[in-house]
């Protein structure tokens, strides 16, 4: 049954890959929502008959690699963790499945969208099912083809294909790290399975150094999920993974495959727990990333951009809380982010939509004279609960992960006063960047815009007016919008990650935690304070005064610089990585090893063989007659030789 | 008696013949008729030998060339009727389609 889940999304693609381009878009479309659906009943039904007490004995297990002392199980198990990823995937992914029906319905190879968001379902249930690390392995290498795979959909913009290398191969530097981490696990311990695995991690002691065996596999494993959920230094692809359709950015970019991440660290408790220095580094990164990112983000014009940014800061916080050790919080601000965060890429899709493909902020304000929230209501208010989530407002989903993160980090063990500043100082980005953008795609400027609205009505506006989406598409938002208004209310009293505690029971006992003044309340008031001083200051900037952004930009131009080129991190890479890689692989690699090496070689033997050939070609003429005349010389040649110096007999 | 000699240079002049024939000429009849004169002149140097040497075994491989070449005539003449029908010609050196 558990089984039938990951496959049922398989055979989604296998149809589609198939027959698809035969289909009309409707049953291409039908098919591709179709096994989604039923995937996420079934997963309905195994959670309802899920129970506790069976998770020890693993789920059901294909024999799949034998060989040798090896046995590796093509083996999927459901337990805590897995079952709150095997929602999230399966229910998030079946509304973006049917709002993408909606927003992929005028663009090209509709059923090659549905085939691939199908085998990229198939292979992130696949990740965050399986009771293996290799069997992972698999998933997090099958959504990274999947990702690229979408990516580089409108392969025929240059841009997009070349967005869909770049993630495959920054990706690929992170997988690196995560096979040599494996390799590390299995030459010293001899099981990938999980089940096996832990109770042998859970004997050895915590420890101090930093060479220790368990350090080092949890900081091998760590550079994976740098990759895979972007996180400085390895984050640079997601924030061009945008160039894919919008709903694929909301999916796999958003709501699931970049927190592949998350879900491996937190899957491995219990060797980070073991490993208080890689728990130091995990945390710093996540920190560091969570408040770079957030401040990039602050100036970007493009709706995705800021989205992406806010990703990349989110995934951030969400490693904070696992480098405080307590991965609860994290898996409930996974939880939390896959409904804001992927109801604000939907939004942003459908605002996309309306604007027919416009993505700039400004140029959506000035397309839509009198705010675009008149046009499209549904996607107004969605966006405004998605973004008062993420902002951290009260009573909204995001405020309760967000306010236990930022709590655990002050007060573990392993956090310190320091993150917990960083953190707040990104919440305060987060709540301005978000409004920001909320204020100028769905508000009217000040003034009546009469310096734009004029040329863009030349450019051809007037066969496009904005316009709300159709149901297909309101109908996932407004699902997703009520989760995220109430997905945080299973985490009051901390009910969500004492669901999640046989997981992260790791045999290591509790810190005692930093007490504060106030206790839990000190730290939720400055959140709040926080998240209402962002929107402060984006009204301020945006509604009220909106010559005051222009006017502070150009009073630090070298700070706005900095940033609004995102501190030329891409360019560094290039000039330090990427440039003498090339120039390396050209002279070297190319032009010596290939060329002269390898092609001389290769081609030395080839023409040698040939001209044998063409030597010994001309004997056969296919005349018999001069196959006749070699034969009779020969026996001459060999009477003559008899005669004269042969051997005597 | 005639010696032994007169036998074998008779039956070299012979399978010279045949070569030469074998080579030299265009009709693929000629040469057929070659093989023919070459396979004759063995069986003469086989059948002198066998008779100076007082021994059965040169007359009975003569038996067997004999076999042989009656067979070897039935199939080649099929070949050669078969090649002519197909070509309308006897030249031996246009029947070179097998090199390619």
């Amino acid at each position: 049954m558990l089984l039938l889940i990951p496959l049922l999304c398989f055979a989604g693609f296998v149809l589609n890959i198939l027959f698809g381009r035969q289909w009309s878009q409707k049953v291409a479309g039908a098919v591709g929502v179709a096994f989604p659906a039923a995937a996420f009943v079934l997963a309905l039904r195994v959670v309802s008959q899920y129970n506790p007490a069976q998770v020890a004995a693993g789920g059901v297990a294909l024999p799949w690699i034998q060989a040798g002392l090896l046995s590796i199980p093509y083996g999927l198990q459901l337990d805590q963790l897995s079952l709150v990823m095997l929602l999230i995937v399966t229910g998030v992914g079946l509304l973006i499945h049917i709002y993408s029906l909606g927003y992929m319905a005028h663009e090209g190879g509709f059923y090659r969208f549905f085939a691939l968001l199908n085998v990229f379902m198939f292979f992130m249930l696949t990740l965050v099912l399986a009771n293996n690390y290799l069997l992972m392995f698999i998933g997090w290498e099958g959504v990274g083809f999947a990702s690229y795979m979408l990516i580089g959909f409108f392969f025929h913009k240059d841009s997009a294909s070349r967005a869909g290398m770049k993630a495959f191969v920054v990706n690929r530097i992170g997988d690196f790290g995560f096979l040599i981490g494996l390799f590390f696990i299995f030459e010293r311990f001899h099981t990938f399975t999980f089940a096996q695995l832990f109770p042998l991690v859970k004997q050895m002691p915590v420890e101090a150094a930093w060479g220790g065996p368990l350090t080092v596999i949890a900081l091998l494993l760590f550079v994976g999920a740098t990759g895979k959920s972007a996180q400085i230094p390895l984050y640079v692809w997601l924030p061009d993974a945008m160039e894919g359709p919008t709903p694929v950015s909301a999916l796999i970019h958003a709501a699931t495959m970049v927190t592949a991440g998350v879900y491996m660290v937190c899957r491995s408790a219990a060797i980070y727990d073991r490993a208080p220095h890689a728990l130091e580094v995990v945390l710093a990164i996540g920190a560091l990333t969570a408040i770079f990112a957030a401040s990039i983000g602050l100036l970007q014009r493009d709706i995705k951009k800021v989205l992406a940014y806010s990703t990349v800061s989110q995934l951030g916080y969400m490693f904070m809380a696992c480098g405080a050790a307590m991965y609860g919080a994290g898996v409930f601000h996974l939880m939390t982010h896959a409904f804001f965060k992927g109801l604000l890429f939907l939004g942003a899709g459908s605002v996309i939509h309306a604007m027919n493909g416009e993505q700039d902020m400004w140029a959506i304000r000035a397309g839509a004279p009198g705010g675009l929230r008149k046009y499209a209501p549904v996607t107004f208010i969605t966006f405004l609960i998605a973004t008062c989530a993420i902002s951290g407002i009260p009573f909204f989903s995001g405020f309760y992960s967000k306010d236990k993160i930022l709590y655990d980090v002050l007060t573990s063990a392993n956090g310190s006063a320091l993150w917990w500043a960083v953190g707040t100082l990104a919440a305060l980005m987060t709540s301005f960047y978000m409004f920001r953008a909320l204020f100028v795609t769905f508000f009217a400027g000040p003034k009546p815009d009469a310096r734009h609205s004029k040329p863009e009505e030349h450019k051809g506006g007037e066969h496009h007016h904005p316009h709300e989406s159709p149901k297909v598409m309101t109908v996932p938002l407004m699902i997703l919008g009520f989760l995220a208004l109430v997905g945080g209310y299973i985490g009051i009293g901390d009910r969500f990650e004492h669901f999640l505690d046989p997981i992260f029971d790791t045999g290591v006992p509790a810190q005692p935690i930093h007490p504060i003044a106030g206790g839990e309340w000190t730290v939720t008031a400055v959140s709040v304070a926080v998240a209402l001083l962002g929107l402060l200051i984006a009204w301020l900037f945006y509604i009220k005064n909106p010559e005051l952004p222009e006017r502070l930009a150009t009073s630090m131009r070298g700070l706005y610089e900095l940033v609004w080129n995102k501190y030329w991190v891409d360019e560094l890479y290039g000039a330090v990585i990427t440039r003498p890689l090339r120039a390396f692989s050209r002279v070297v690699l190319w032009r010596t090893v290939d060329v002269t090496l390898i092609d001389g070689t290769v081609n030395g033997v080839g023409s040698t063989a040939r001209g044998a050939g063409n030597g010994l070609r001309q004997q056969a003429s296919g005349q018999i007659r001069s196959y006749a005349t070699w034969v009779a010389l020969g026996a001459a040649a060999v009477l003559l030789y008899m005669y004269f110096g042969g051997p005597r007999a | 008696m005639v010696p032994l000699s007169f036998y074998l240079a008779l039956s070299a002049i012979l399978f010279i013949l045949g070569v030469a024939g074998f080579i030299f000429k265009q009709d693929i009849i000629t040469v057929f008729i070659s093989i023919e004169l070459m396979l004759n002149g063995v069986n003469l140097a086989f059948v002198a030998f066998s008779h100076a040497l007082r021994q059965i075994d040169g007359n009975i491989f003569v038996f067997f060339v004999m076999v042989i070449a009656a067979a070897e005539a039935a199939v080649g003449l099929a070949i050669i009727i078969a090649v002519v029908r197909n070509r309308n010609s006897l030249e031996a050196d246009r029947m070179s389609l097998l090199r390619d």
